[in-house]
């Protein structure tokens, strides 16, 4: 009797909380692996940096030793500037995927494979992006050196040369970045309404003015996206510097995720330490952006945008 | 690389299950071949094999550069009982941290210590041998006949008629010097060679080892001698965005004249073309005449690993590979110089010949490379300036101020 009671009680218990449960039951696997592969090497990276460690004998606590080294390090701050430049000019995706995007909103027989054509570049991997790239500036048989030979009488191997090689660098990554952006604001075009841009032609805005009052606003969306993904996109630009040039000539082109590879895995990199803390400096870099995109996602959403 | 190592992982499992029946007793070697060496290490497998019915060698391949970053993580995860790696201090992290196995014994019962005698010095750590080695090349200057008979210069002997040919190379149109750092590791072989030649053998490893400053009169002096190359251009224009085998490339079309580089580059330069006719190879010219002549041969060895399943058995492997008849037939696979002084050099092949010559006349001692004399830290860093030097000599005392600055840290 007593058994019987206590199994009805507990079935009850799970009917009337059923509800409140799935939602969580449903998120576990998903916080499982959040929590192993995101959350708990973050405060791992912020332990091991503390650490003078070649991931193979022991480790030796040095405190904010790394730190201190990494404050002196010349090549930190080449990275760090290298980090900067790629923010802001791989921000032109952002405007010339705009430029692309209303360019190819129209209806004209073909539309559909000249816009496939547009978005390519986004489609094929970023490691042929860099190769492509990379033999387009390269010395003597390269198509941008013969013709920068052809026009000036010596050709510029961009990829040797210490001051240029960053900028070539983005010049490739903002091949697949503007695709990207294009295809956001293809999508927001789109959802454009038809009737404001009819009412706001009655009241004889064009060009600039309707494109700025009018049809900006409405790509709200597909701004923000865009942005997102090209701060993202500029921050974490490691496979086309390894690809392109290693980080050479002499470390010029090195950005900061490169940097952290190099020091803690690559060939040469025997130091888990320092390059732990060269990871903590870069997320505490993404964390400004990161909780900017977040404060503003909640605000919209308590905006009810 | 995660997937072929976790293949072959369980394709040992399978074949070692098999195996056990038979009552073999199975020995898993991890190595980093290339195709023709592959087949010559294959062939020492099977006559290993027939020689110890008992033994089976299970030899899994992976591609070198994914080798390199690997074997940290299967030393410690998943240890075979044998594996390559290199000579010097590039087997140091593995033989401090524990991962290689002694192999004095090896040494001692099979009278290595004579026949491997010019290997033992950058095998030995601690006055223990943790490793044997197997095949080794010469570093030298190889040269295009053509390049030079286009200029009309003759073959320098000295160092200063290497420079007064530059100026003819130029003339020609010719870059005298080729390289293409991109990957780094060919500018430490010419910093090497203007190191040993100006400064000798014991110089050259005390800056490896950390026991003389980069700011040190001597170092600035074999820049200086190096700069009478950079300085005036003779050396391939944006080397840095060039692989080593678009240099061997332009040696092969005439459009440059001489190489520095190790023998394995032959095989390039053959297959763009070249011929013993038309490829010639000289010894790096004399800079300092005091200093006794120093030579760079790398030379690539097999480890027992200390998580070793089966280490008797591949002391064993490790041992047969020491002896003349082995080294003979690998190093013929290979188109490189056997360590055992019993064994044979292929004849047929000049440079081969040239380079045995070469070794085996050395007074001075031979450097392993300067990425395997000096710890990885030190050689990244190192190697990083002298491919700055190269691009703007002008930065010289910043350079060495930073390597200065990373000696002090590195070396504690």
């Amino acid at each position: 009797m007593s058994h019987a009671s206590t199994d009805a009680r507990s079935r009850t218990w799970w009917r009337e909380n059923q509800q409140k449960l799935t939602p969580y039951i449903f998120l576990i696997p998903g916080v499982i692996f959040f929590l192993v592969y995101v959350i708990i090497p973050i405060f791992q990276s912020f332990w091991i940096s503390g650490f003078d460690w070649d991931g193979l004998g022991e480790k030796q606590w040095i405190g904010l030793e790394n730190y201190r080294e990494l404050f002196d390090d010349d090549a930190f701050y080449t990275s760090l500037k290298n980090n900067i430049i790629w923010l802001v000019l791989y921000m032109l995706a952002v405007p010339a995927g705009l430029g692309i995007a209303i360019f190819l909103n129209q209806k004209v027989r073909g539309i559909r494979a000249y816009k496939s054509l547009f978005f390519f570049p986004f489609v094929i991997s970023q490691v042929v992006v860099g190769l492509i790239f990379a033999w387009f500036y390269a010395p003597n048989f390269g198509l941008f050196y013969i013709l920068i030979e052809r026009l000036t009488g010596s050709g510029v191997a961009i990829l040797a040369d210490p001051d240029l090689v960053t900028y070539g660098i983005i010049a490739a990554g903002l091949w697949p970045q503007i695709a990207y952006c294009m295809i956001l604001y293809l999508t927001g075009l789109n959802a454009v309404d038809p009737e404001q841009i009819e009412a706001a032609r009655l009241d004889a805005a064009k060009g600039f003015k309707m494109l700025w009052y009018v049809i900006l606003p409405q790509l709200r969306p597909a701004t923000f996206m865009a942005v997102v993904v090209t701060v993202i996109g500029a921050l974490r630009s490691f496979d086309l510097v390894s690809i392109m040039t290693d980080g050479g000539p002499f470390g010029s082109s090195r950005v900061l995720s490169f940097y952290m590879y190099e020091q803690a895995l690559s060939e040469y990199g025997y130091r888990m330490g320092y390059g732990a803390s060269i990871a903590v400096i870069l997320f505490l870099i993404m964390m400004v952006f990161i909780s900017g995109f977040i404060w503003k996602m909640v605000d919209d959403e308590r905006k009810g945008l | 690389m995660r997937s072929i190592l976790s293949v072959s992982i369980s394709a040992i499992a399978v074949v070692a299950a098999s195996a056990s029946f038979a009552q073999q007793r199975v020995v898993k070697y991890y190595g980093d071949f290339d195709p023709a060496p592959l087949e010559g290490m294959q062939k020492i497998i099977s006559a290993f094999e027939e020689a110890n019915p008992d033994i089976k060698i299970e030899f899994q391949n992976f591609d070198h550069e994914g080798y390199k970053t690997s074997i940290r993580n299967f030393l410690t995860a998943e240890p075979p009982d044998l594996a390559n790696w290199y000579a010097g201090n590039r087997m140091a992290p593995f033989v401090n941290a524990g991962q290689f196995m002694d192999v004095s014994d090896v040494w001692e019962e099979n009278g290595l210590k004579e026949s491997l005698a010019s290997a033992l010095p950058s095998m030995t750590i601690d006055d223990k041998q943790w490793g044997v080695p197997y095949t080794y090349y010469q570093w030298g200057i190889y040269y295009n006949k053509d390049a030079y008979a286009q200029a009309g210069v003759d073959v320098p002997e000295t160092w200063d008629d290497f420079i007064a040919n530059c100026a003819k190379f130029q003339e020609a149109g010719i870059d005298c010097v080729t390289t293409g750092t991109k990957a780094l590791w060919p500018g430490a072989g010419i910093f090497d060679y203007m190191n040993l030649r100006t400064n000798g053998y014991e110089f050259h490893m005390d800056l490896a080892n950390g026991n003389v400053e980069w700011t040190d009169d001597r170092v600035k002096a074999a820049f200086a001698e190096w700069a009478k190359l950079v300085e005036p251009g003779y050396i391939t224009a944006n080397h840095a965005a060039l692989d080593w085998q678009d240099a061997a490339a332009l040696l092969v079309q005439g459009k440059a004249a001489n190489y520095v580089m190790g023998n394995f580059a032959v095989a390039v330069f053959k297959e763009g073309g070249m011929t013993d006719d038309t490829l010639g190879f000289m010894p790096f010219p004399t800079i300092n005449p005091d200093v006794p002549r120093a030579e760079e041969a790398p030379t690539d060895t097999v480890h027992v690993t200390a998580g070793a399943q089966n280490p008797d058995d591949a002391k064993k492997f490790l041992a047969f590979l020491a002896t003349a008849e082995a080294q003979t037939t690998i190093n013929e696979a290979i188109g490189q110089l056997p360590i055992n002084k019993d064994a044979k050099v292929a004849e047929d092949d000049p440079f081969i010949k040239a380079g045995f010559e070469l070794l085996s006349t050395t007074e001075g001692g031979i450097a392993q490379f300067f990425d395997r004399d000096a710890p990885a830290e030190m050689a990244k860093i190192g190697m990083e300036g002298f491919q700055q030097f190269m691009v703007q000599p002008d930065q010289l005392d910043n350079i060495l101020e930073r390597l200065e600055k990373a000696r002090g840290r590195i070396y504690k």
